[in-house]
């Protein structure tokens, strides 16, 4: 089986807005069919059947076991399209289109959307456990007696709903605390985190004044724009933020060099080259190849988002690339701390040799280069949505430099990272 | 937007008793155009002045489209309710002859059904050496205007002024006949089109004039805009949408029902031509119909309006124009506009007659009939016509938001009793759009209900 060329065609996203506000009605199903339709209509697409869409929420309601198919039928995509739901954590948009990328290099689909959604807004509320076992006895009960005996067992304290969070079940730490160890231990200072805090709304905040979203952005309930971003942001303002992860005085990890909860959805139109130009489509980018790695956090091994290194240096050296061969680095921001104990590391001559098993460090790298139009900082960061808000953004960067190669990394819950490498376009 | 009155008089039966008793208006449901729909709703007159050469023609043309025809005469007694005439004064060279006119066309006037049709041809004044002919053709203005003032029940009075060395051509004629005829003009009345010579390609389809073509049309997330996106869509048009980046959403829903594009982009951008060039280039090679929808209000008194409010009006409605043209009208601009294209613009009655608190955008709408009529000089070498439509009082979101006694008046002051609907915008542009209208250009035509505001 020949593998062939796979090229990244255009992106949608809606505007990703901070959770608990003009969103809140919004489910997941009806942000994710809006970013398909957002798509759908900027490439003429209505009635069209793609290859496939691959797409996912990390935070998912019961009934939204079909969540992407759903919303295609829900789209103006022909209802003929097939569709997959993925779920990796915040992995799950760039998994989806590493997926999707794979099947089109292979032959099997020619087109194909990648894409995620979430929402803490719409987020769901499930009974507790003990609720949930006395409930599933009454329904399996056979006779009405049965019946009665199992529903007064309910107690008050039963009917407290069980809370979706995002910490860790292995070790029941947020993931807030989780990184405010690890920045600890890389020494990463509260000054560093502002200052790239800053940079991210400043350089965010830019893209838009220049209309760099206008063919990457569709509004939704009236918003034009990511809410979070704060143009204005300098990293004197953010300084005078209180910590909220870690303790005591080593804390520096704040609201503001951390991503809030937020709400949104995103889509990235992948395809082959013939079907590129059957569609008269120039492509934005080639996608070269994705790389998944899983570190052992729960022991304390590693730091639970400490992955994308690991993912990193296989994937450069599969492609036989060095850390400086990128012309744009997207590491998205989970947390300030995150994207600086990401570079501290390649940067450690100790980490490449003990945990990567190289010889050298992988180096450092441009810093110009890093995250050149905003990223999660000031974008906010919907988990599923957020690959395919970065990989749109980042091979249009490549379309219009019309040369070069871009790094993607992301980090996921579970010590999981996802990386990936786009290439422009002859 | 409802017409509330037009509803309280027409339908409920109180209403309808009290506005008879009290002579008040009663404003009739306009017959508007639906897909398959009949040319006419009756047959239609057809007669004509001296040896009237384009008559023949215009019998061929309607019964081409579907259409019956009977002789017209004085004496003619109709055994059916018109639904149009159609009256060839284009051999018309001294008054007596306008007399002929008088003696058909009233007693066939009286014949007509609703929302019914009269056509009359003539020969376009400025052509004749003759003062007495100039004068004779010029008068059927006057009389064509007057009738449209006089018209009951929805029917309206147009006339075409067909150019001598166009008057042995019927592909040239077929076009703006059957526009005139049809119910896609229902809100335009007394209203001159000049027919000039052109080459016109043999129409396959006449009710889907624009099949394999490619059309913009700036401004279509809503109101009029979207409406010229359906008449064009239901033509066979191949559609890219333009608004700006904020309507994106509501843009994408209309392209999405379409089975359009959707281009988000600030017409005012530096790079507008180029960006449109280029949505246009993934659709077809070359583009053939630009409509410049797009269009902003900041109303306020001349003596106390600002420059903001001066100069963004003028960049959105008019300067933009200019700058997408340019790029457009390059040769070598890939997705660029074609030969034998079209540019369409939309001014207002208020660009003719002003307005009030409007002066900026009456300047820029003025600007669009003056651009109009240069350009499509410039361009006849490249046969790329170039015509403007000026709506009147349309129900629009926009319009609604106007004080009631203002609307009110707005509303009735035309020879139709009622506003416009923007699907009759989105009509008129269509029918510059199409490949027949090739001898219309130059032009601005009037979607106004035959409005006494701006006449």
């Amino acid at each position: 089986m020949s593998v062939r060329d796979v090229y990244v065609l255009g992106g949608n996203r809606i505007p990703f807005v901070r959770s608990g506000g003009k969103y809140l009605k919004a489910s997941n199903q009806d942000m994710l069919t809006a970013a398909i339709d957002g798509l759908v209509s900027r490439y003429g697409l209505a009635g069209e059947r793609l290859g496939e869409v691959a797409a996912g929420a990390v935070l998912k309601h019961s009934r939204d076991f079909n969540l992407t198919r759903e919303s295609v039928l829900g789209s103006h995509l022909s209802p003929t399209t097939p569709a997959y739901d993925v779920q990796q954590a915040c992995g799950t948009g760039l998994e989806a289109t590493i997926l999707t990328a794979n099947k089109i290099a292979l032959g099997q689909i020619d087109s194909a959307i990648a894409g995620g959604s979430d929402t803490t807004s719409d987020a769901p509320l499930a009974v507790n456990d003990s609720l949930r076992r006395t409930l599933m006895k009454v329904n399996y009960a056979k006779t009405p007696q049965q019946r009665i005996s199992a529903l007064a067992k309910i107690r008050p304290g039963q009917l407290a709903p069980d809370q979706p969070s995002n910490g860790e079940p292995r070790t029941g730490l947020s993931m807030g605390e989780h990184q405010a160890i690890t920045t600890k231990e890389w020494g990463i200072t509260r000054e560093a985190q502002d200052e790239l805090t800053a940079r991210s709304h400043q350089n965010l905040a830019a893209a838009y004044d220049r209309g760099f979203f206008d063919d990457l952005l569709t509004p939704y309930l009236g918003v034009s724009r990511d809410n979070n971003l704060r143009p204005d942001s300098t990293p004197e303002k953010l300084a005078k933020l209180k910590p909220v992860f870690g303790k005591g005085e080593g804390a520096t990890m704040t609201a503001g060099n951390s991503t809030p909860l937020t709400d949104g959805a995103s889509a990235v139109l992948l395809g082959s080259r013939d079907w590129a130009d059957e569609h008269r489509i120039t492509p934005l980018a080639r996608f070269v190849d994705g790389e998944t790695a899983g570190v052992d956090y729960v022991t304390g091994n590693e730091g639970l988002l400490m992955a994308p290194p690991y993912a990193i240096a296989r994937l450069l050296q599969r492609n036989n690339l060095s850390l400086q061969d990128f012309d744009f680095y997207e590491i998205h921001e989970a947390f300030a701390s995150t994207v600086l104990c990401h570079l501290a590391a390649l940067e450690s001559p100790e980490f490449c040799k003990e945990k990567l098993g190289l010889d050298a460090p992988l180096g450092s790298i441009d810093r110009d280069k890093l995250n050149v139009n905003g990223s999660s900082l000031a974008a906010g960061h919907p988990f599923a949505a957020t690959g395919g808000r970065i990989v749109a953004s980042t091979a249009k960067m490549l379309h219009e430099k019309g040369s070069g190669r871009a790094l993607i990394s992301i980090c996921a819950a579970g010590g999981l990272g996802v990386v990936a490498i786009l290439e422009a376009c002859e | 937007m409802t017409d509330t009155y037009s509803n309280l008089v027409n339908t409920n039966p109180v209403g309808k008793k009290i506005a008879t008793q009290l002579g008040l208006p009663r404003p009739t449901r306009l017959r508007r155009y639906e897909e398959g729909q009949d040319l006419l709703s009756g047959p239609a007159a057809v007669a004509g002045i001296g040896d009237a050469p384009v008559a023949g023609w215009a019998t061929g043309i309607i019964k081409a489209s579907g259409g019956d025809v009977v002789p017209a005469s004085p004496e003619a007694s109709y055994d059916k309710k018109l639904g149009a005439i159609v009256f060839d004064a284009t051999a018309a060279r001294t008054l007596d002859q306008l007399d002929e006119l008088r003696a058909t066309v009233g007693p066939a006037i009286k014949k007509l059904g609703s929302s019914a049709r009269l056509v009359v041809i003539g020969t376009t004044p400025a052509e004749l050496q003759d003062a007495e002919a100039a004068a004779t053709q010029q008068a059927l203005e006057g009389i064509t205007r007057s009738i449209g003032k006089e018209m009951l029940r929805g029917s309206t009075a147009n006339l075409l002024w067909v150019d001598q060395d166009a008057q042995g051509d019927s592909s040239v004629l077929a076009a703006p006949l059957r526009f005139l005829l049809s119910a896609r003009s229902a809100y335009v009345s007394g209203q001159p089109v000049r027919v000039r010579a052109a080459d016109v390609p043999d129409a396959t389809d006449w009710r889907h004039p624009l099949a394999g073509r490619v059309a913009v049309i700036t401004g279509a997330a809503r109101g009029i805009g979207a409406e010229i996106a359906k008449v064009f869509a239901r033509a066979g048009a191949t559609l890219v949408l333009v608004d700006i980046p904020a309507a994106g959403d509501s843009l994408s829903k209309v392209a999405n029902d379409l089975g359009a594009t959707a281009l988000q982009l600030d017409v005012t951008a530096e790079d507008a031509g180029a960006r449109i060039a280029e949505a246009v280039a993934r659709k077809g090679d070359k583009l053939h119909v630009m409509v410049h929808n797009a269009g902003i209000t900041r109303d306020k008194l001349f003596v106390n309006t600002d420059e903001n409010r001066w100069g963004s009006v003028l960049d959105v409605n008019l300067r933009s124009q200019f700058r997408i043209n340019k790029t457009l009208l390059d040769p070598s601009v890939k997705g660029g506009l074609a030969d034998g294209g079209r540019i369409i613009g939309v001014a207002s009655i208020s660009g003719i007659g002003g307005n009030r608190g409007q002066s900026n955008y009456a300047a820029s709408k003025a600007g669009v009939i003056g651009m109009v009529r240069q350009l499509s000089q410039n361009l006849a070498d490249r046969e790329i016509t170039v015509n403007a439509v000026a709506p009147g009082f349309i129900e629009t979101e926009m319009t609604a938001k106007i004080p009631f006694a203002t609307r009110e008046v707005g509303r009735r002051l035309n020879s139709l009793l009622q506003g416009g609907s923007p699907v009759d915008v989105g009509e008129a542009i269509a029918f510059f759009a199409e490949p027949g209208s090739a001898g219309v250009t130059g032009q601005v035509l009037r979607v106004c209900g035959q409005s006494q505001l701006g006449a």
